[in-house]
């Protein structure tokens, strides 16, 4: 396949926005529920999924011509089961501290459906460029919408923001913490437990989905100018 | 001397939310003047703050949504919303308490699903329930009763403690629920004699016993107004009670309390006639509201002597809250004309 026919800047607007994994497939919502209470956790896992992304899509669009389409799906989650691992062991050598706050979640990196779900439904279809291409995209707009809701709830519950960065980018980020809410803010708990991931996905999706329609309309409101002497629109009969 | 020509019904009670709203509000003044009595005018400013807080996030969102704003403000929804909440709040807890508290309530609980009518919980137990996971200090701290107190607060220094968190020395105890609830593997005996608290109150602890008969004769004025039916709090209070009887074995450290300390500790009452008889967030039919009512008591109880919590009413409602329409599909009442009631597993007829 050439990849001539390919549309790069499609690809990006899609990971990023139109069909982002997080806020439009609603893909991978555990670790973006469970882990996300602060931007370093958040950071950390976007990372590491969006490094498994990378190399799940760059391998199955590699060896898309090789593997039969009855076992496509085992030899997908073969693969990506052994990024993650590779991923993990990564995280155990550098940032041993991070990797133990993420826990379990980083195995269960290979249960995340966006990646599966890009694999199966992009990286098994395209060239290796337009692959890598889609996965950091997707993997970016995953990354910004964990950042997204990591900076919210840590905000919300701890009054903080970047916390502990160095857990992740080493002792040149241990003094990044910023208390933005002063000394004394006593911190929205509930944010930091799961329902306030709930809560603050469905603001964040909610912002999306207000913004998609202003556009819409601004869209609209350009296209369509209005037509002096309207046509008249038939009412009346048979209306199943 | 004209004729009037209107057809039947000649004589009609002329009921809308409006009204049923201002004689909740008027059935919550008993329990509101025995807690001012007992705990100082702590409750008031809680009102006065969460009526504030619940209007103006009820009118913001009018606006954003582009609804009326004044036919919905006049409807005093809200306005119980945020009573029920000030009610529920511990008097002088600090003011951005009382306002996560609305915020959650109004924004995130009733309009965010829809307004009024289209809640499937309970507004102020969501922002009660909202607060008391999100700040369990502020929330743990209940004053103590006027008959342990030398005087109380002063209006000017309770509102400097709500505002500053100053004012106000000395003036939390445990509850009467705090108390038994951590009874030190002591005897029922024990824990009574040790405490002023449950020593000079007669049923339930001092205040206590007569805030909740506050609200019991406020529900019975609503009970009589028909304002609800006898069935979600009966048998809200007949579980607990069963369950309170069951758990209670004359006093041994294991022991969950006595029958009246659970019916009339905590937020029993208010509960019963106040919180889980909302006509939106509870079951429909009455049969529903048997099982809703008697689900809500035993989970009270259970949660109360099992869980972490001293109290459990708000917990307790939400979790059947959740079970609300599930009771409704499988109790569908007979209608009018038909022998049997329609079961809901049967195919409806399109």
């Amino acid at each position: 396949m050439t990849d001539k026919s390919i549309d790069y800047a499609d690809i990006s607007k899609k990971g990023l926005w139109e069909n982002n994994p997080a806020l439009v497939q609603l893909l991978g919502l555990c670790p973006l529920l469970a882990v996300t209470g602060s931007v370093v956790n958040a950071l950390g896992l976007g990372l590491a999924t969006m490094l498994v992304l990378l190399g799940s899509n760059i391998s199955v669009s590699l060896i898309r011509h090789a593997v039969s389409d009855a076992i496509r799906l085992p030899a997908f989650v073969m693969i990506i089961a052994s990024f993650t691992t590779a991923t993990e062991l990564l995280m155990q050598a550098f940032t041993y501290e991070l990797y133990q706050i993420l826990g379990i979640f980083i195995p269960l990196i290979v249960t995340n459906c966006t990646i599966l779900g890009r694999a199966d439904a992009f990286a098994s279809k395209n060239g290796v460029l337009a692959s890598t291409v889609d996965a950091v995209m997707m993997g970016l707009g995953f990354l910004l919408v964990l950042l997204a809701l990591g900076g919210i709830r840590e905000l919300l519950g701890a009054g903080t923001l970047f916390a502990g960065m160095d857990l992740l980018l080493g002792p040149m980020a241990a003094n990044w913490e910023l208390q933005l809410m002063g000394k004394d803010y006593p911190g929205l708990l509930v944010a930091l437990l799961p329902p306030g991931a709930f809560i603050v996905t469905g603001f964040l999706i909610a912002a999306k989905n207000a913004i998609d329609h202003h556009q819409q309309e601004k869209a609209k409101a350009k296209q369509a100018p209005v037509v002096a002497g309207s046509r008249r629109v038939r009412t009346t009969g048979h209306i199943s | 001397m004209s004729f009037l020509r209107a057809s039947s019904p000649h004589a009609h009670a002329a009921n809308n939310t409006t009204k049923v709203m201002q004689t909740v509000l008027l059935a919550t003044l008993p329990g509101l003047l025995a807690l001012t009595v007992f705990f100082g005018p702590g409750s008031i400013i809680n009102i006065l703050l969460a009526l504030i807080f619940c209007l103006a996030g009820e009118a913001l969102v009018l606006r954003l949504r582009k609804r009326p704003l004044g036919f919905y403000l006049r409807d005093y929804s809200a306005a119980v919303t945020a009573v029920l909440l000030g009610l529920a709040l511990p008097p002088y807890c600090p003011w951005w308490v009382v306002m996560v508290a609305s915020v959650s309530a109004i924004i995130i609980a009733k309009q965010l699903y829809g307004g009024m009518g289209y809640n499937p919980f309970n507004p102020a137990m969501v922002g009660y329930v909202v607060v008391l996971i999100s700040f369990p200090l502020q929330m743990s701290q209940w004053p103590s009763p006027a008959s342990l107190l030398e005087s109380l607060p002063s209006i000017s220094a309770s509102i400097s403690q709500v505002f500053t968190g100053q004012g106000l020395d000395a003036y939390t105890s445990a509850t009467a629920l705090d108390i038994v609830k951590q009874n030190n593997s002591q005897l029922i005996s024990q824990v009574y004699a040790d405490s002023d608290l449950l020593r000079s109150g007669s049923l339930a602890g001092a205040g206590w016993e007569w805030v909740n008969l506050g609200f019991l004769m406020g529900g019975l004025y609503l009970l009589y107004k028909k304002v609800f039916t006898w069935h979600a709090p009966v048998a809200m209070l007949a579980s607990l009670s069963l369950f309170a009887l069951l758990g209670y074995d004359s006093g041994s450290s294991q022991s969950g309390g006595s029958l009246s300390l659970h019916l009339f500790s905590g937020a029993t009452m208010l509960g019963a006639f106040f919180i889980i008889t909302d006509p939106v967030s509870s079951a429909v039919s009455n049969k529903g509201r048997l099982i809703f009512g008697a689900a809500v008591g035993a989970l009270v109880y259970l949660i109360r002597v099992l869980g972490n919590y001293p109290d459990a009413v708000a917990f307790a409602v939400l979790l059947m809250n959740f079970a609300a329409p599930f009771i409704d599909y499988y109790t569908v009442p007979r209608s009018y004309g038909h022998a049997k009631p329609r079961k809901a597993t049967e195919k409806q007829e399109p």
